[in-house]
């Protein structure tokens, strides 16, 4: 039982890293690349994370929850690497098929006196 | 007596429950040490910290989170489809301008994490007086609508949760 919610999750944490790495490659502009990684590896990597949880359940060592903290922390931290790296791409005016809101400019001028 | 050990009770807390999932133990000696690892943190990082975290009504995680694991599934699904199969000239990526209500920085925070762990939102820049949050959406067919959605289910329960 354990052997088979363990493999169901794994199919599904592949399933979404390969999706993710996918959107990576294959969509137009940088902004849109960003939503690749930030979001179909979050999932991801929780599904393979619950599928070793699952895994472990089923072996003498129990029931562990300090996978979930893996989890937690790349919650956590996933949107902080994805808001520096679309800040640094506004600012350095990347190309982007989303016409670029004139209001970012004004906020950018305050922000950077030089 | 205690406000004066523990300047930031939320973060305590925060400390106290990750040691314990991290030794993964229940035992008073893990009690223990998270406890005391919940004082020190907290006063090395206080600098860090705008402001103590305050729940105001902490009722409102319980409704919260579940919404945004929910919706965290969702945006994988949402995104996994629009992957394989829409094809770039038909996507609709637009940038999103948010007027913030919320006011309190780590509700600011949460609701910029939230909105890029959710359905194709990426949040990217605040305005500098942090009045605005500018959002990267994938494919979105709607403008108003979306902002619409991105206030109602996150920013108004933060907001409920972190001011009065």
């Amino acid at each position: 039982m354990s052997e088979a919610i363990t493999a169901v999750f794994i199919l599904i944490g592949a399933f979404f890293v390969l999706v993710g790495s996918l959107g990576l490659l294959r969509f137009p502009d940088f902004f849109t690349r960003l939503h690749g990684p930030t979001k179909a590896t979050t999932l991801g990597l929780a599904s393979l994370l619950a599928a070793f949880v699952a895994y472990a359940a089923g072996t003498e060592s129990g029931v562990t929850v300090r996978e979930f903290l893996i989890t937690f922390f790349l919650f956590i931290t996933a949107p902080v690497s994805a808001f520096m790296l679309g800040r640094s791409a506004l600012r350095r005016r990347v190309d982007s098929v989303a016409p670029r809101p004139a209001a970012i400019d004004d906020d950018e001028a305050e922000d950077d006196p030089a | 007596m205690l406000a004066r050990l523990f300047p930031n009770p939320v973060l305590s807390g925060f400390v106290l429950v990750i040691w314990m999932l991290l030794v993964d133990s229940i035992g008073a000696g893990a009690i223990l040490v998270g406890v005391i690892l919940g004082l020190i943190i907290p006063r090395l990082t206080q600098g860090f910290w705008p402001d103590r975290i305050h729940f105001r009504r902490p009722k409102v995680l319980f409704t919260l989170i579940p919404v945004v694991v929910w919706d965290i599934i969702a945006a994988n699904a949402a995104v996994a489809w629009i992957v394989l199969t829409r094809r770039n000239r038909d996507l609709r990526p637009v940038f999103l301008i948010i007027p913030l209500e919320i006011r309190e920085p780590h509700g600011a925070m949460a609701l910029a994490s939230i909105i890029t762990l959710t359905p194709g939102t990426v949040s990217v820049q605040f305005s500098a007086d942090r009045t605005t949050l500018y959002v990267h959406m994938l494919d979105c067919p709607d403008e108003t609508e979306a902002v619409e959605d991105i206030r109602t289910r996150y920013e108004r329960p933060l907001k409920e949760l972190l001011e009065c």
